[in-house]
């Protein structure tokens, strides 16, 4: 396969950065993206120049390290995957194919499509989880009965991978779908209930202060999002939201 | 230097419980007063990194990549070992312990696995109390499943994303603590050199890895958790960033190396599609509960395959050897995973391999269709003749049990398992090897621990499935916590660290220098060009099945590639900014020692055992030959400047508790 | 949790929205129902229209409420969208939003600020005569003037295109608002997927009947 590709190329976060037109050719379509990207790559070292700087680590869709707006889409074309799950075959001899890296002030670039997302970590610090010791005195793990359909549920929410598609797609750069996932979990869970009011207040508080977008609904998160991770989690975390405020 | 394991005395179902009771503390007002530098954020470095921090110390801890959370824990499907006995079918802490130390091929430490055997059922209470989801059954109760090597159902499981669950769990713990501000967390950060001070690890050099900044973090003890170094092979179930520069580089200033060769390969990978082939993936074991394994029996029908003249379904039973079944009538495809990649080797290297590389073999589940369908058939009292909706039915069953993975195969193959046999082969999964560590885990550098899949103390020569998670949380909860508080105890009215010393000016240095050269030296060759030719070198002739003279030239070529390395790699853009070439090559340079030492270890381990198969050592049947009597003992080696002279340190195995024998499957 | 901090935050903003839409909502579907009696019966019409135009309760409370209603959620909105645009600084060089998204929910600014504009000309049309009538020219009641002035208003053929036009807006406004005001309370769960349905229904019945109202009026007179 001979392709065109338009890669935003940035040497640093200070620098402008703009797309840059490259050829390509003797893409089979058995490699996954990533793969492309490093044949490109190689081949673009061997001519003098610096090769594209991505994140990616896994290759299996599931460290959520890999990122890229192929196409005008997180993530590319194809549907329940990540970058590197994504094929070449997805893709026709002779494309052009648009690579950007994520967009949203809370995701600055650090160089060409590598962004930061720590905004999500610090998400995560203000109360992505349940204050339990590490003791080994614990209760007995089956001494906690907890109703298949939660424990689904709860898995279903727990399965996000932090890769960020949601507010890459989203046209507000809202971080809703990622953080309703982690409230989501706990708040179905009953080690998790104790603190399910303080827990939604802070993560909430804290995804503002990173400048993320507000919710509009659009739903595109769910779709591209690589785990299906349901927007009723984001109704289920409005919910929490309210009855928080309005205990707090 | 003799090797003092420090086992405690008295019988091994007390030694734990002995030790804790006989350890020094440090009282919670002095733990403030230490820091713990922690290298590395998946299971083992994030729970220790947790639990250190709950516990009062003072915790720095480091990750190359964006964030704790990535961590390659995250991509272990199968589940998690406890030996809880919630079904009630005989499982016992001793039975865990046993089944670990056979399925190691009786090649670990028994004291070690007793006590992991022990913690297992602490894990699991600690992680539903943080909210894990592991799977439940309708009553509400926990869900276990059964894994290969193991008579009971000990195995708890979170779908086919145990790992992620766990360690988003340990994330979470690492979370509350750093929003406390008892965890400093450096991300994109990589650990490039240990700082020793009067004989004891007092910290380490860090490169940031967006600035390009090396920096100098002090700590009264450095724990290494970074993982295993299956990537020295370039093509393993690894994260491309996995590496084993951490645990090289304590190597390089003191802790012993023990048993390089024990790296487990597992058989049911997707095959390699091409040169510009980046990483394996995994397909469960548990697919070989229902899928059978085969080649083509003629030698001609295989080379139509390859060549595309011929479909497998074209083939008739008769056409087709399935080679496990024929070999080990009793267990057939169930055979434990070293015994199962070394038969698909074996088939392979005689011409019988099925992609266009050759290095594939068939999984093949319509036995399993037509076995469910027919069972569906007579379940629901429908129509036994009706072959379309057998196939139909048994396909349902089938995509219930294993759905996901098929749908992944389909995405990367681009071929539907349910009507075409998988194509699957042996790759490269996890290193049982590791730096030497005594019953503390601590390696043979005062003050430098080494927990997870860093260390070695174990899994023996073969890990059993669902292990390697049990092993990275029961160090990093359970075990870590207690033997680094008595290590440190006497440090307690020392004070914080100066990085304002010789030791570390000179370790960084070292660094500062290494970069330079790597960027001066402007060669023809990129990084990934070396470590493809590594990964050859190491897959060839240190891979599956070794013999003496592979392993011979094998030392000899990484050596010459590790110079040609040196003088002809070529690393674009800066050091001193973000630079993805530089930090592969800083990674490259370690699997080129590590990979000659790797050899050198296979070399001298004159017999078969779990994951190291010497050509030279087995029966006359074809299988593994232990050779207890001269070699029931850990290889720990020991750096003295390059890795061909490293010296071997031998840690005696003593067996008080199972009794030695040969494994067989027949 | 302070006050203050609640009224900043984002899910409050979009929890704000949503009630000052369903609001909005429930006053379209009264709207709509009582137009619709002018196409059966015009003194049914002119009836209802007397007592909402005279009853105090209705002045004096509930109008006033609806005007700092639809003012609320027009500011909203548009501080939303301010600051929804500052979340990403750099537009993407090719972005497919169509593959994941309706072309409504991802416009909502572009039919809410002609919907606005709708209101404009609907107020001059017929909210400011209403209250010049009553309120500054201080008229004598008059029951029957209503009808009258609904079919005089919808003579002009520009004006009931311009009228068709908003309301098709109206509808894609409601396609996605709907539902995405049920989403944004929190209403999103197994029991609420035949409301989804009914959210798709109010965003063509009424809208449409609002132009059949205006084709009727203007082609029967």
């Amino acid at each position: 396969m001979k392709l065109t590709l338009k890669i935003w190329r940035q040497k640093n976060a200070q620098d402008k950065g703009a797309m840059v037109d490259y050829q390509i050719d003797g893409i089979e379509p058995d490699m996954s993206f990533l793969e492309m990207l490093d044949v490109f790559n190689q081949d673009l070292m061997s001519k003098g120049g610096e090769p594209v700087a991505f994140d990616h680590d896994c290759r299996e869709g599931i460290c959520g390290m890999c990122s890229l707006y192929i196409n005008g889409e997180a993530h590319g074309p194809d549907r329940g995957v990540t970058t590197c799950q994504l094929h070449m075959r997805m893709f026709k001899d002779g494309d052009t194919i648009t690579i950007e890296p994520f967009r949203a002030a809370a995701f600055p670039v650090i160089k060409d499509l590598v962004v930061n997302r720590s905004a999500f970590d610090r998400i995560q610090h203000a109360g992505g989880f349940i204050s339990v010791n590490t003791s080994g005195n614990t209760i007995d793990a089956n001494a906690i009965p907890i109703k298949k359909e939660d424990a689904d549920n709860a898995f279903d929410a727990a399965a996000c991978i932090g890769c960020g598609a949601c507010v890459a797609t989203c046209k507000n750069s809202s971080a809703m779908l990622f953080v309703a996932a982690k409230v989501s979990q706990y708040a179905l869970l009953p080690q998790g209930r104790l603190e399910a009011t303080d827990r939604v207040l802070n993560m909430v508080a804290q995804m503002d202060t990173e400048g993320f977008g507000n919710c509009t609904n659009t739903g595109a998160c769910e779709v591209e999002c690589p785990k299906g991770i349901s927007l009723e989690n984001i109704a289920r975390m409005n919910r929490e939201y309210l009855s928080a405020s309005l205990k707090g | 230097m003799a090797l003092d394991s420090k086992i405690p005395n008295g019988p091994i179902a007390d030694k734990w419980t002995n030790y804790k009771d006989h350890i020094n503390l440090v009282n919670p007002a002095n733990k403030r007063n230490l820091d713990v530098i922690i290298v590395g954020t998946g299971l083992a470095g994030g729970s220790a990194a947790a639990t250190l921090a709950e516990l009062g110390y003072n915790v720095k801890a480091f990750c190359f990549q964006d964030s704790p959370r990535r961590a390659h824990s995250i991509a272990a499907q199968g589940g998690i070992n406890a030996a809880k006995n919630y079904q009630g079918d005989g499982d016992s802490t001793f039975r865990l312990f046993y089944d670990t130390v056979k399925g190691g091929d009786y090649r670990a430490r028994e004291a070690n696995v007793h006590r992991l055997a022990e913690v297992s059922t602490n894990i699991i209470d600690q992680c539903v109390a943080q909210g894990v989801p592991l799977a439940r059954e309708y009553g509400g109760l926990l869900d276990n499943r059964s894994f290969g090597g193991a008579l009971v159902s000990r195995t708890f499981y979170a779908r086919g994303q145990t790992g992620q669950q766990l360690l988003l769990g340990a994330y979470s713990a690492m979370n509350r603590q750093i929003g406390r501000g008892k965890i400093k967390m450096y991300n994109r950060h990589e650990m490039l050199d240990l700082v020793i001070v009067n004989g004891k690890a007092r910290g380490i050099i860090a490169r940031n890895l967006i600035t390009g900044e090396i920096e100098r973090h002090s700590a009264h003890a450095v724990v290494i958790a970074s993982g295993g170094y299956g990537n020295v092979f370039f093509l393993s179930t690894n994260a491309m960033g996995s590496n084993a520069t951490a645990a090289w580089k304590i190597h390089k200033k003191g802790a012993f190396f023990a048993n390089p060769c024990y790296t487990q390969i597992h058989p049911t990978c997707i095959p390699v599609s091409g040169d510009h082939q980046s990483k394996l993936t995994l397909m469960s074991e548990s697919l070989r509960n229902d899928g059978r394994i085969w080649v083509p029996a003629k030698l001609e029908d295989a080379q139509a395959i390859r060549e595309g003249k011929k479909k497998p379904t074209d083939l008739t039973e008769a056409e087709r050897d399935y080679y496990l079944e024929r070999r080990y009538p009793a267990f057939g495809n169930l055979v434990p995973r070293d015994v199962a990649s070394r038969a698909a080797k074996e088939r392979c290297d005689a011409g019988y391999g099925v992609n266009k590389t050759g290095e594939a073999v068939y999984l093949d589940f319509a036995a399993a269709i037509q076995r469910y369908g027919k069972e569906q058939v007579l379940i629901h009292h429908l129509d036994a003749n009706d072959k379309e909706l057998i196939i139909k039915l048994g396909t349902e069953v089938v995509s219930n049990k294993y759905g996901n993975l098929f749908q992944m195969y389909y995405k990367i193959v681009d071929e539907d398992p349910y009507k075409t046999p998988m194509m699957i082969y042996p790759a490269v999964h996890y290193t049982m090897g590791g730096t030497w560590v005594d019953y503390n885990l601590q390696t043979t550098i005062p003050g430098c621990f080494s927990i997870g899949e860093s260390n070695f103390s174990d899994h023996g020569a073969n890990r059993l499935g669902a292990s390697a998670l049990m092993q990275g949380l029961a160090d990093g909860y359970f075990v870590l916590p207690y033997t680094i508080g008595d290590y440190l105890s006497p440090d307690i009215k020392m004070g914080p660290i100066s990085t304002d010393t010789p030791e570390f000016a000179a370790a960084e240095k070292n660094v500062k220098d290494q970069i330079e050269r790597f960027m001066n030296t402007n060669g023809t060759h990129s990084v990934d060009y070396f470590h493809r030719k590594l990964g050859k070198i190491m897959w060839d002739k240190v891979g599956m099945a070794r013999n003496e003279k592979g392993l011979n030239e094998a030392i000899a070529e990484i050596a010459a590639l590790r110079e040609e390395f040196y003088k002809d790699v070529k690393i674009p853009g800066v050091a001193n900014g973000f630079n993805q070439e530089l930090e592969k090559a800083t990674r490259v340079a370690d699997f080129l020692e590590l990979g000659e030492l790797f050899a050198k270890d296979a070399l001298h381990r004159n017999e078969s055992c779990g994951g190291h198969f010497r050509e030279e050592y087995q029966t006359p049947e074809g299988e593994a030959q232990r050779d207890d009597e001269n070699f029931a003992y850990v290889a720990a080696w020991e750096y003295t400047g390059k890795p061909s002279d490293a010296v071997l340190h031998k840690e005696p195995l003593v067996f008080d508790n199972v009794k030695l024998v040969q494994r067989n499957y027949k | 949790m302070a006050k203050s901090a609640l009224l900043k935050s984002s899910i409050a903003k979009k929890v704000a929205m949503a009630l000052s839409g369903i609001f909005l909502m429930l006053f379209l579907a009264q709207h709509f129902f009582i137009n619709m009696t002018s196409v059966f019966s015009s003194s049914t019409f002119n009836s209802i229209s007397h007592f909402m135009g005279n009853n105090p309760l209705v002045q004096y409370v509930i109008q006033p409420i609806l005007i700092l209603g639809v003012i609320f959620h027009f500011i909203m909105g548009i501080v939303l969208e301010l600051k929804n645009r500052s979340a990403r600084p750099i537009a993407y060089a090719k972005n497919n939003g169509a593959a994941n998204s309706s072309w409504s929910s991802r416009n909502m600014i572009i039919t809410g600020l002609v919907i606005f504009a709708f209101l404009g000309v609907h107020f001059y049309d017929f909210w400011f005569p209403e209250m010049v009538y009553k309120y500054v020219d201080v008229n004598p009641l008059n029951e029957t003037r209503y009808f009258h002035e609904l079919v005089a208003k919808f003579e002009s053929p520009v004006r009931t295109a311009l009228y068709c036009v908003s309301f098709l807006l109206l509808s894609l406004h409601l396609w996605h608002g709907f539902n995405s005001s049920m989403q944004s309370v929190g209403f999103n769960n197994k029991y609420s997927r035949s409301l989804h349905k009914l959210g798709y229904v109010f965003a063509i019945v009424v809208p449409f009947g609002f132009i059949f109202i205006a084709l009727f009026h203007h082609f029967n007179h």
